[in-house]
């Protein structure tokens, strides 16, 4: 088996999710000076530096508020790349393998595993401590890849999905968009919220429901 | 393989039509029927558990899963087809309910023209040069003829809308486009969200004659002839691609399992794949499968009930050589022409208010079809038929919702700049969509692929499938009045999309894909007669979109219910009391 490798986040992002190992077992969390090492399922740890800030650069923190590191992003990556998604399990991958027009859509034969490892290398094991513009020039000058058209979502998709799946930590990204969190009810506001914002404070789809719910990386097959 | 005890009936696909069928015939009929359905087992209720946005409405986790069957697409018959590898211009069902689980529940009846749309358009557009190829039929049923299973249909699944045609009187309010009905919806309008009020009184003081979307979410509670009562919908908007938490939405789980399941006659064996219709001598003998564990089975049956989705009905028939497979060059053979999907399109527009677009249903919205079907006719732009335009709230989540910035705000699609724009936008977009009638052509069929195959190594079904003129003058005339709406609606416009250059599988259009074993008056010409059973094989009946000759503007499942009842009428009434050819 290979060696457990952890990423240490800020013990804030972290909004007191708890975070399973890939076998599904509830890690406890020590938080040490306000951060806490989070076990991880794909990467090793060069590699979820590399992606972190890659993600901070997508959706930087900064005046318009938290962003992809405080959100814990990457542990929703690091996730859905584990899970049966970033084998392809899901994708139909038989050959022949063709290439066709755009309008076919990706026809590659490398699944998102791949796809990542071959573009993390691509930044550069020293991405993540160059200033943030030699950063943002390594990203530009990769932006018509597919790997980083998959950070882009994945990174969107970190910071709005359910905490279920790693990212949101802290509800950090529906509190940005005030997005109140599947609330299985509108009938009383549907058609009185009319141009004006509904506020309410965000809860996540366990709170809501009460109980732990499997994201479907997380299922066995 | 191991052959199975003989039943009376083995239906194929355990989805909405295949549901139906079964639930007429054991309430009716004393018949043994065995339902084989490829997916996994579902019940009545079973969503309450918690869905998410990511694992439903991205990863499409009640979807087929493509890495076992796919199809395969080129966009005409000298290209060589590619597997399509990830989900897709349209999304099939699998498991207990189908698609029917997962829909939206816009619940349209079609035009009386489009059941006839072979005679329409010989008679309004003789000669036209749009018409060469287009290979357009009548049903061998009218509109009339089927007024009163629409209205059962409606009435199983407690249809929310507002009647704009009753007996051949116009009923403002309602769309006054439509053909007459002999009722009421059973129920009345939903609730109203902001856009689509916004666009109900702009569309209103155009001219135009607005109308709540037909909507097969409940808009209060409601018990229906089955005796199964739903609560109204709570408009939470996780509806499309999801099962309604609470049964509010009509979903085959909700409507017609908990009628069938005790049944001592009723069997539904979940995992297990149809491989073959077995035939002779002119009779379907039954079935083979394989179930989840690989065992391979055959199932003898005295009818076979195709209701396994447009793609599968036709492929079947083609695995199993039962029928003639069309052959675009001479044009000859029934099986597997008049593929059609949907032509649509969409305007995207920015208001600076908050529209808090996450909460909605399916098919809340509101539409106009003052530019549907024959409305639309404008010689010049080379346009024979339109669409309906809507303004849609079914719900949006924040991954679909985030990110929609309007022109000229900025360059960046990411950083800071973007961010900073997207966060100011969020919840102030939505869009205006359009759904028009898509002809059916010589050139687009369904036939297997010679290359790829399924998990057992089996042929996929190959589309061979592009645009024409048409639906490009289609969509251009939806862009162009969708972006007059939304301006006069004091909207900012966005980006727009039409069905563009090539037919394209990369994003999400329908999943109303039609065609391949069509309905018709004549056994040359179509492969069911009009009460869906084989022209030529007389103990095989299909139901669903495979049977529909054409696509229609309005979204198609009302229909396939209706012909479903019809089906289930003449199979019980007649064919039962005298097995043979019904027509
Ligand atoms: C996201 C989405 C939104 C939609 N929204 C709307 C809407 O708003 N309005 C509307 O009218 N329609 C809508 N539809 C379409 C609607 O769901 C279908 O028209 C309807 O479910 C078709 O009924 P059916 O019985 O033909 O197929 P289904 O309900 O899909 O059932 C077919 C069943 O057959 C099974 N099957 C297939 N092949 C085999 C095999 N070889 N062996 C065994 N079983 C097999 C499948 O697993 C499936 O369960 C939507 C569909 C989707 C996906
Ligand atoms: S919007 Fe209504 S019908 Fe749809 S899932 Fe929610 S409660 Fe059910």
């Amino acid at each position: 088996m290979k060696r457990r490798e952890f990423l240490t986040v800020p013990v804030k992002g972290l909004g007191g999710v708890l975070i399973y190992s890939l076998a599904g077992e509830a890690i406890r969390v020590q938080a040490q000076d306000g951060v806490v090492r989070v076990p991880l399922r794909f990467f090793n740890e060069a590699e979820a530096r590399t992606v972190q800030a890659a993600c901070a650069r997508i959706f930087p923190a900064d005046d318009s508020g938290p962003g992809a590191t405080e959100a814990n992003v990457i542990v929703y990556i690091d996730h859905q790349l584990a899970g049966p998604w970033g084998a392809d399990k899901h994708r139909y991958t038989k050959g022949p393998w063709v290439e066709s027009m755009p309008e076919h859509g990706y026809q590659g034969k490398e699944n998102p595993r791949e796809i990542y490892r071959a573009g993390v290398a691509k930044l550069g094991g020293d991405f993540a401590s160059l200033a943030l513009a030699a950063q943002d020039e390594r990203l530009r000058a990769i932006e018509k890849t597919l790997f980083f058209q998959l950070l882009r979502t994945h990174t969107i998709e970190g910071m709005f999905s359910d905490p279920l799946h790693g990212g949101n930590a802290g509800l950090i990204g529906w509190q940005l968009i005030g997005y109140p969190g599947p609330l299985m009810s509108y009938r009383d506001e549907i058609d009185k919220y009319h141009g004006m914002p509904f506020e309410a404070k965000p809860r996540s789809l366990e709170q809501v429901v009460g109980r732990k719910v499997v994201g479907w990386e997380d299922e066995k097959e | 393989m191991q052959r199975l005890k003989p039943v009376d009936v083995v239906i194929v696909g355990g989805g909405f039509t295949g549901l139906l069928m079964a639930k007429e015939i054991t309430a009716r009929t004393s018949r043994s029927v065995v339902v084989l359905e490829r997916g996994p087992a579902r019940t009545n209720g079973q969503y309450s558990a918690g869905m998410d946005e990511l694992d439903y409405a991205v990863r499409l986790r009640m979807m087929q899963n493509l890495a076992d069957e796919t199809l395969t697409h080129r966009h005409s018959a000298k290209a060589s087809a590619v597997p399509v590898r990830q989900y897709g211009s349209f999304q099939p069902g699998t498991g207990t309910g189908g698609a029917g689980e997962h829909w939206g529940a816009l619940s349209y009846r079609f035009g009386p023209d489009v059941f006839r749309l072979e005679s329409d358009l010989r008679e309004k557009h003789p000669g036209s040069k749009i018409l060469e190829n287009v290979t357009a039929q009548d049903w061998g049923v009218t509109y009339d003829e089927l007024e009163l299973n629409y209205y059962r249909a409606e009435r199983m699944m407690g249809v929310s809308g507002k009647a704009g045609n009753l007996r051949g009187q116009k009923v403002e309010g309602g769309n006054v486009f439509e053909g007459p009905r002999s009722q009421e919806f059973p129920l009345p309008p939903h609730k109203t969200s902001y856009v689509a009020d916004r666009f109900r009184t702009t569309a209103r003081d155009s001219g135009y004659h607005p109308y709540p979307v037909p909507s097969a979410t409940l808009s209060q509670t409601y018990k229906n002839p089955d005796g199964i009562t739903r609560a109204g919908c709570q408009y939470c908007g996780y509806c499309t691609r999801f099962g309604c938490m609470i049964g509010a939405k009509a979903q085959p789980t909700n409507l017609l399992l908990p009628l069938v399941e005790h049944k001592k006659t009723f069997a539904l064996r979940a995992g297990c794949q149809v491989r073959r219709v077995l035939h002779r001598d002119g009779m379907a003998e039954g079935v083979t499968y394989t179930d989840s564990a690989g065992n391979e089975f055959e199932q003898p049956a005295r009818v076979v009930i195709l209701s396994s989705w447009t793609l599968n009905n036709v492929r079947l028939l083609l695995l199993s050589k039962l029928g003639e497979p069309y052959d675009p060059a001479t044009a000859k053979g029934t099986l597997g022409r008049n593929l059609t999907h949907q032509v649509s399109g969409n305007v995207r527009f920015f208001l600076n208010e908050y529209l808090n677009t996450f909460m909605g249903a399916g098919g809340l919205g509101f539409a106009i079809d003052d530019f549907d079907g024959n409305n639309a006719f404008d010689p010049a732009a080379g346009l024979l038929r339109g669409g309906q335009l809507r303004m849609q709230a079914s719900g949006e989540g924040p991954l679909a919702a985030f990110g929609h910035i309007p022109p000229g705000e900025t360059k960046a699609v990411w950083g800071s700049e973007w961010k900073k724009a997207a966060l100011k936008w969020h919840d102030k977009s939505s869009q205006i969509s359009f759904e028009g009638g898509h002809f059916p052509y010589r050139q687009n069929y369904m036939d297997l692929d010679p290359t790829y195959t399924d998990k057992f190594g089996d042929p996929l079904i190959r589309l061979t499938l592009d645009w024409t003129d048409h639906e490009r003058a289609q969509t251009d005339m939806a862009i162009r009045v969708g972006s007059e709406i939304a301006r006069r609606m004091g909207a900012k416009v966005g980006a727009s999309r039409g069905v563009g250059a090539r037919y394209s599988v990369t994003y999400y259009q329908s999943t109303h894909i039609q065609g391949g074993t069509i309905m018709g008056a004549s056994p040359e010409r179509s492969v069911v007669n009009p009460c869906s059973q084989h022209w030529k094989t007389p103990n095989l009946w299909i139901t669903g979109g495979s049977t529909f000759p054409q696509s229609a503007s309005g979204n198609p499942t009302l229909t396939m219910l209706a012909m479903t009842y019809r089906a289930a009428d003449a199979m019980i009434d007649r064919y039962f009391k005298h097995p043979g050819a019904l027509a």
